[in-house]
């Protein structure tokens, strides 16, 4: 790092679409700094905890399998956003993935088959050889070999700039505060789903119960500078991802293991030990992504799966061993439950089970007759012992609220003008094409594009 | 077996632990054998870990890939807490089990038993011939190496030695088997066995998922597998070099050492070529045997400190020198075959085989038996267990 001249691009950031700027600026000739707040160690942000992206592909490609086509993929995409989102941002972002993989092997990021018990996406997403942290250090690898500056446990804590135009940033590392200028700005610093504080705004208190999936080092401050700054945001401050996990889970950085997958295979109960959502309305990987937002509305914000022995071995193994009893009472007594309540809403379910063929394949139909809520698929009688129950929390995986951009990747100010050398990629600015819900293996599509436009059109403002 | 040679149940427990967080996230499945196997799985009992860990052949990929690796909180190090169970398991399969401590100090002990063999061998040697013959050079035709150490001795001592190698290595390998053997009995398939030699001979895991493994260091590269196969076909090479030489003498009456093409063919005989053949052999494998086992220390060297287990260090290097030493022996003894200095080359050379042979069973080499044996029960379990767990 050289303090005393100017950068052509400063990328603010770490993560995916940090790196991808960083490299493809590098690469069109730009002399590049990448400052990255967390440490060697923990580098890559909610990055290093991802599996696979959402590829567009016309024929079958390196370990995709079939056509997914830009129809389909905009199809799948209206379903889960319900239209809140900007459309030519997110058929850019569609039809560009098609490009991603090739690039990303480039860069020496490898790929695999979707992984076990992942089958279902072996046509629409493709899954990194050893996940986001081997993605994550390929591309580190790449950037150094090319010659991009990095620093780490550099926290970029001011952003100087005039009428929309950047010209320096403070950072504070090892406990000193320096300033770096350069004459484009990459900001690819996600989202601020780590700063409690922010989420307790947003949420009220329940927050104090959420359990943040990824990187402790996503606190938004780099948001917050631009939203002082005059940057239009785009998103609502509530909206989020967020998942079901195991409430034993660290509260940061716990990562992909510690989420529950058998909510479609039993009931889950809340602490009064009610029911209060449908478990079976659509396959689990469709559903996952609503469960965080109900056990956030629920008491105390916990919930309990609880399932029999006839589920254990069909779902994917947790990491935190399920807590274990042979009899309800028991159970109830183990989770601090109400074991009456718990007897009687169990008695409840299974007297409502309607006979049928359980398949899990399939929405099978197996509902409840007369119960509400109902469960409407794979409902089967909790009857068997031993049974198992697994204690969940709101899990938030990232926030939706962002900056604004356009086509060129170029920041909007808020009198509707792009600025002049101030780009955006990754979460920070993910909002623009999910206003809400998700799409597996999205988010990283987003940094991917994003993060390479940024980099080439920073990259050209400083060159030009 | 020995009470005292079981795994310790804190290293069970660890295994244990790591295997769960691995089943529940699986981004490495596309590495090697280890995870597949892992998700045929729900539970980790002792003999699942011990089975695991021999699947293991530590390429460290899933440790630089792991979102979990220290200093992350969960202190997940996959491949250096196999690399402790896997040293374990090599103990409580030895035979004879009193042996097994000979693992934790192979270094030393490689050191000692081969200088032990050299002087065996010095005294064999003197009893049986003159000093003056000894330290005499003698022409290849009347079969150099006899003259200081009579074929009978050499085949007694030798074949004492490997039956007893043998002998260990088969006990080793059904104590593997049967420890291993878990809740699946299927039966070893011929499509199991042949599937299970294919990924033995190609050293199939140890490319990561092609483009090498992360050996040395972070930064995938073939150069671990290339030195391994120079190794490995080395050593295949000198036993078949010594297995044509044996065939040639009982079965084709061709004896003394056998001919250097070019050098020494011996006059008037058309068959020269196909007599020089164990020197042909030798010699390639020889030159195998020189740069792999070098290639690898010179690996070794550089590699993580945070990925090795420093207790095996010693039986690493211990293996790898002695085969080195073995091959480098080999050299100066046809080199310089028909001068004086030819009695104590014999001396050195059969001296380091016989210390490299009596290693053997207590030392790194093991590693191919049990390995071999999981890639078998991993074919028979590919063939015959489904993978649990699905989204
Ligand atoms: C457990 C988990 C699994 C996921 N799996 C997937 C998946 O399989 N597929 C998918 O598409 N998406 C997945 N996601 C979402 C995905 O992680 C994000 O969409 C994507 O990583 C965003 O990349 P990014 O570069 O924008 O942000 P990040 O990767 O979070 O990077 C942000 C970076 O900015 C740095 N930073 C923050 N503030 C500052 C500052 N002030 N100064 C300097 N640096 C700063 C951080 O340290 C970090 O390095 C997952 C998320 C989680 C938590
Ligand atoms: S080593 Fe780490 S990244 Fe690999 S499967 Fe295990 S937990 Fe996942
Ligand atoms: S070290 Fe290599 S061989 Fe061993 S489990 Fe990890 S990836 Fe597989």
């Amino acid at each position: 790092m050289n303090l005393s001249f100017t950068y052509d691009v400063l990328v603010v950031g770490g993560g995916n679409a940090a790196l991808c700027a960083a490299i493809t600026a590098r690469r069109a000739g730009a002399r590049v700094l990448v400052l990255e707040s967390a440490p060697k160690d923990f580098r890559g942000g909610n990055s290093r905890h991802t599996r696979n992206l959402r590829c567009m592909h016309k024929q079958p490609m390196v370990v995709l399998t079939e056509a997914y086509t830009e129809d389909e993929y905009w199809e799948d995409f209206m379903k889960v956003t319900g239209g809140l989102t900007n459309e030519p941002l997110a058929r850019m972002a569609i039809r560009q993935s098609e490009t991603c993989m090739e690039w990303m092997m480039e860069q020496g990021i490898r790929f695999q088959p979707s992984l076990g018990g992942t089958l279902h996406l072996s046509r629409t997403n493709a899954f990194f050889l050893g996940g986001g942290k081997a993605l994550v250090n390929a591309l580190y690898r790449t950037a150094e070999n090319i010659g991009v500056d990095i620093e780490y446990g550099s926290e970029v804590r001011e952003l100087k700039i005039t009428e929309g135009r950047f010209t320096s940033a403070v950072f504070s590392r090892k406990g000193f505060s320096h300033e770096v200028r350069a004459k484009a700005l990459v900001t690819a610093s996600g989202g601020f789903q780590a700063n409690i504080p922010w989420l307790k705004k947003a949420w009220g208190d329940v927050a104090e119960n959420f359990i943040i999936r990824g990187t402790p080092y996503a606190n938004g401050l780099i948001l917050n500078l631009l939203m002082d700054q005059g940057v239009k945001t785009i998103g609502d401050p509530t909206q989020c991802h967020a998942v079901a996990i195991d409430a034993r889970a660290p509260r940061f950085d716990g990562g992909i293991i510690t989420r529950v997958d058998c909510v479609s295979l039993g009931i889950v109960v809340n602490k009064n030990a009610q029911r209060f959502y449908d478990e079976g309305e659509d396959f689990w990987p469709k559903r996952y992504a609503i469960w965080g937002r109900l056990v956030a509305g629920q008491p105390d914000q916990i919930g309990y799966s609880i399932i029999d022995s006839k589920a254990m071995g069909t779902f994917m193994p947790p990491v935190f061993p399920p807590i274990e009893a042979n009899s309800i009472s028991e159970l109830a007594e183990l989770l601090k439950l109400d074991p009456e309540a718990l007897r009687k809403t169990i008695y409840e379910f299974n007297n409502a089970v309607q006979p049928g063929k359980f398949d899990h394949a399939v929405m099978d139909k197996c509902g409840t007759a007369g119960l509400t809520p109902a469960k409407t698929n794979w409902a089967r009688k909790i009857d068997k012992p031993p049974f198992y129950a697994y204690p969940l929390r709101p899990g938030i995986t990232f926030t939706y609220l962002g900056v604004a951009v356009n086509e060129q990747a170029q920041v909007i100010m808020k009198n509707d003008k792009p600025s002049k050398n101030i780009y955006a990629a990754g979460e920070i600015m993910a909002g623009n094409i999910l206003g809400k819900g998700y799409l597996a293996g999205i988010g990283m599509t987003i940094g991917t594009i994003f993060g390479r436009i940024a980099g080439g059109e920073a990259a050209r403002y400083a060159k030009g | 077996m020995p009470k005292d040679n079981q795994v310790s149940p804190e290293l069970i427990q660890e295994g244990e632990r790591i295997m769960r967080i691995c089943n529940a996230c699986r981004y490495c499945e596309g590495f090697c054998a280890v995870f597949p196997a892992m998700e045929r799985r729900l539970t980790f009992e002792e003999s699942d870990l011990n089975y695991l860990a021999n699947l293991c052949h530590n390429c460290t990929e899933c440790y630089y890939a792991c979102q979990y690796a220290p200093p992350q909180e969960f202190e997940l190090n996959f491949p250096k807490t196999l690399a402790e169970i896997r040293l374990e398991t090599y103990k409580k399969y030895a035979w004879p089990g009193p042996f097994a401590t000979l693992f934790q100090k192979n270094g030393v002990a490689s050191s000692v038993l081969t200088v032990a063999s050299i002087i065996l061998i010095a005294v064999v040697i003197f009893l049986s011939t003159t000093t003056e013959s000894f330290f005499s050079a003698h022409s290849d035709i009347k079969g150099a190496f006899y003259e200081v150490m009579s074929h009978k001795a050499m085949v007694v001592t030798f074949s004492t030695v490997a039956t007893f190698m043998v002998l260990a290595f088969v006990i080793g390998f059904i104590r593997f088997w049967n420890d291993t053997r878990g809740a699946n009995s299927a039966e070893v398939t011929p499509s199991a066995f042949v599937q299970a030699v294919g990924d033995t001979l190609q050293l199939k895991y140890l490319d990561g998922a092609d483009s090498g493994c992360a050996y040395p260091n972070e930064v995938p590269s073939n150069a671990r597998r290339t030195f391994h196969h120079l190794t490995f076909y080395g050593f295949l090479l000198c036993f078949a070099a010594t297995a044509v030489g044996t065939i040639f003498h009982y079965v084709l009456g061709w004896e003394g050492p056998p001919p250097i093409p070019g050098i020494s063919v011996l006059p008037g005989e058309s068959d020269g070529l196909l007599r020089s053949l164990p020197v042909i052999l030798g010699s390639l494998g020889g030159i195998g045997l020189l740069i792999g086992p070098a290639g690898l220390l010179w690996l070794k060297s550089t590699r993580n400190s945070l990925l090795a287990d420093p207790k095996q260090n010693g039986m690493d290097a211990g293996f790898l020198v002695l085969l080195f030493l073995t091959s480098l022996t080999g050299f100066f003894l046809t080199a310089f075959r028909e001068t004086s200095v030819m009695g104590s080359l014999v001396v050195l050379h059969l001296g380091v085989i016989m210390g490299l042979f009596l290693t053997m069973p207590y030392g790194k080499f093991v590693h191919g038996i049990y390995r071999f044996g999981a890639l078998l029960r991993n074919a028979v379990e590919q063939r015959t267990m489904p993978q649990l767990g699905s989204e």
